[in-house]
């Protein structure tokens, strides 16, 4: 047992209380200190009248204010919106090619593209906008359909080989499996190899796959295999491969074709939008 | 339960203080503390420091919406707030060396709780008189046209200064001349208003009514205090050794009455309305007031002074025994007091050191690691770099940009032709650079390659460096 020490000369009085003989001292609270602790409770009971704040069974009270943190959001970004109407207008209207030499329009229409971007753009290009298989690469400077503003936003726009818009840009590669003889393709595809030059080739099999070349494919990709724009043929002589240029994957390409697609934006995005992607991606590094 | 019917109440009205005047070496150098941190605090904001036709040209401006920080000629960016960290620092353990040495200083002397309560009391003595005055003032229950009036100019001039208080605040961050007249106009931003409202409220209530009340039930720091002093630790205390029995007391009957003659000067000159001569007590702030009104009385009635004087709790059973105190400089220069020093001193010294050897040009790099390099359509190798660029100078600035560690390798910047950026003055800037290596040289066929940016101020030469690595083929 504890002793409970005697009280001495000069101790406070106690509150009166005293259970198994243990008594309290009462160093009396200042009693305005007692006022702010009412205030408190005066001023929490107003703010859950004023405020959402009491939990029923399929929602919450709303408060007298009408207070929301997604209203609040909405009204950011109505704010916002609205204190853009007019570079967005500037930007939807100025020729394309005039955005670069506007240092206001070109930081607003590059930050708001780059945002676009993450949103519709990133799940086939990445966020990195580095491509994967299929999906090109937008920082390198090779473009199947061009690479310089007006291409860049009129792909955008209108997207590729898709059947939403009539302005799609629109090619197709045969699958020559249909076509040439499997041994055939082999020679093609030996001659592809040896045109880009990384790896060497069996100088019979490039000989005879650069006649067939000529006589089928030189039509869209070339006589030296540079490829054309107009038709969205790639470029078969540099570095760059889009479905990946080894031996298998070529194969693969010349013997059933490929057939990318893109969406076109221009029934989701507003021009303001997919002009701000367009700068965006222009400047990312392999813009012409 | 005990056997009182009523039990006391558990809540306490606030006991009204009326300190008395008071003169003495302590009081004098309280008003000069006093004049001195007023003086800094409503002056800084007005005085000017010519920084060049781009920036602002007030000494000491916080610009929350910029993020700088500018004092006279030094100018914080908010990457480097680690300075205003530093400060802080150094500020806590002054406050723990002055703690240590002399108790609770800070209380008595410097804040500005104190500081403004002893404003507010000094226009209340000259509205309502002294101590005398006021209680009878206080205790005349009939509400007169004098006691009216005597009240609304107290509390005219009280709120005239707190306005002032709360004004000068906002001062500090923004243009003080055009705040000052935008909030005479209206024209002043909601905050500015509502931080003046806040801060005028505060000082009105805290300096003219709580006064006492924040140091003993709001403020944290007497209760942190107490774990700093120790015995050495020179504090107000009285002497009751020399001073008891007092007189008026049963025991001055039969022994040798001592020094104190019971007057009440210390009690009567308290700010926080405590006896001194109870010991030491949780609300004393260490004013020393009662230090100079017990002196006084000492001095008339040809006793030595010191009866209440600052002391060592050490010093206390020399004392009682008869023995001289140890000297003031033994127990301000300890062990303790000295490693605060050194540390506050090497805080200060590094803070110093990081300012003069503050680069004009700063310079960040971040490589773009999504992706960590792109094929280009000949086969380069092409690596991608975030340098930003900050312009300390008042005027605006030519930055070349250069790429060493491989002969292979070039630099090419985003959106120009040329090799050099432009940045405006006390700006920064985000430049991308690219960096390609031709197809099968070392630096792209390599996994890493180790490289250099070099910054150079096409202005005077100055140059600064940044390392970085290239990623080449090696990593797939």
């Amino acid at each position: 047992m504890t002793k409970v020490p005697p009280k001495q000369e000069g101790d406070p009085n106690t509150t009166g209380h005293s259970w198994d003989g243990i008594e309290e001292f009462d160093n009396p609270m200042p009693r305005w200190w007692l006022w702010c602790f009412y205030l408190t409770i005066i001023w929490g009971v107003g703010y859950t009248i004023a405020y959402p704040a009491w939990p029923l069974v399929s929602s919450a009270t709303a408060g007298l204010l009408g207070y929301s943190t997604r209203g609040e959001v909405a009204q950011e970004i109505a704010a916002v919106e609205t204190a853009n109407e007019g570079i967005n207008a500037q930007l939807a209207s100025v020729e394309l090619t005039e955005i670069a030499a506007n240092p206001e329009l070109n930081g607003y229409a590059t930050s708001a593209g780059a945002a676009v971007f993450r949103t519709w753009c990133a799940q086939c290009h990445g966020s990195g906008a580095a491509g994967f298989v299929g999906y090109p690469n937008l920082l390198d400077d090779d473009w199947l359909w061009g690479g310089d503003i007006e291409n860049i936003h009129a792909t955008i726009a209108h997207g590729i080989r898709n059947e939403d818009d009539p302005d799609a840009r629109y090619s197709e590669m045969p699958a020559f499996g249909d076509i040439l003889e499997p041994e055939e393709i082999t020679q093609v595809v030996n001659y592809v190899m040896d045109l880009s030059g990384a790896t060497p080739m069996d100088p019979t099999q490039v000989a005879a796959g650069s006649e067939l070349f000529l006589d089928n494919c030189s039509a869209c990709h070339g006589e030296q295999g540079l490829g054309d724009r107009e038709q969205g043929a790639p470029n078969l002589a540099d570095a760059i491969w889009l479905y990946g240029g080894d031996y298998d994957a070529l194969m693969e390409t010349v013997t059933y074709s490929r057939y990318g697609v893109m969406p076109p934006w221009t029934q989701r995005l507003t021009e303001a939008e997919i002009r701000a992607v367009a700068v965006y991606v222009h400047q990312l590094g392999g813009g012409e | 339960m005990s056997d009182q019917a009523t039990p006391p109440s558990l809540y306490a009205a606030r006991e009204p203080i009326f300190p008395r005047r008071v003169s003495g070496p302590f009081r004098n150098l309280k008003w000069i503390i006093l004049i001195v941190t007023l003086g800094i605090y409503y002056v800084v904001p007005w005085l000017r420091w010519d920084r060049g036709p781009d920036l602002p040209n007030q000494a000491v401006l916080l610009d929350l919406a910029n993020r700088r920080f500018y004092f006279f000629w030094i100018d914080i960016w908010s990457h480097e707030f680690y300075f205003v960290a530093g400060l802080l620092i150094m500020a806590g353990l002054g406050l723990f060396l002055f703690t240590s040495a002399l108790g609770r200083v800070w209380c008595g002397y410097a804040c500005p709780q104190t500081v403004w309560t002893d404003l507010f009391i000094l226009v209340e003595r000259w509205v309502e008189g002294d101590r005398n005055a006021r209680l009878r003032l206080h205790r005349q229950e009939k509400t007169d046209f004098r006691k009216v009036r005597l009240r609304l100019t107290k509390w005219t001039l009280w709120l005239l200064i707190s306005v002032a208080t709360g004004g000068a605040w906002v001062f500090y961050f923004a243009d003080a001349p055009t705040l000052f007249v935008d909030l005479f106009t209206g024209q002043a931003a909601a905050v500015a208003y509502i931080t003046v409202a806040i801060l005028t409220a505060t000082t009105f209530g805290f300096g003219g009514f709580a006064r006492e009340q924040i140091c003993i039930y709001a403020c944290p720091w007497p209760r942190i205090q107490a774990a700093m002093m120790d015995e050495d630790t020179l504090t107000v205390a009285y002497r009751e050794w020399r001073g008891e029995p007092r007189k008026h007391s049963e025991e001055a009957k039969s022994e040798p009455m001592g020094d104190c003659i019971d007057c009440m000067a210390c009690v009567n000159v308290c700010p926080m309305g405590i006896d001194i001569r109870d010991g030491q007590q949780l609300e004393c702030i260490t004013c020393a007031l009662c230090i100079d009104a017990c002196d006084d009385v000492m001095e008339r009635i040809g006793k030595p002074r010191g009866l209440i004087d600052y002391i060592a709790l050490s010093d206390e059973k020399l004392e009682r025994a008869g023995n001289k105190p140890r000297a003031i400089w033994k127990h301000i220069f300890r062990p303790r007091t000295l490693l605060y020093t050194a540390l506050w001193g090497g805080v200060g010294v590094a803070l110093m050191v990081a300012l003069f050897i503050r680069a004009d040009i700063e310079v960040t790099v971040a490589p773009v690691r999504n992706p960590t390099f792109v094929t280009m359509s000949d086969g380069s190798i092409r690596n991608t770099y975030d340098i930003r660029l900050r312009n300390k100078n008042n005027d605006e600035r030519l930055f070349r940009i250069a790429v060493q560690g491989d002969p292979a390798v070039r630099i090419q910047l985003e959106g120009t032709p040329y090799a050099s950026v432009s940045v405006a003055a006390d700006a920064s800037h985000l430049q991308r650079v690219y960096v390609i290596a031709p197809p099968n040289s070392s630096p792209a066929e390599a996994e890493r390659t180790d490289i250099r940016f070099w910054i150079e101020d096409l202005s005077n030469g100055d140059r600064a460096y940044k390392d970085s690595s290239f990623t080449g083929k090696g990593q797939q």
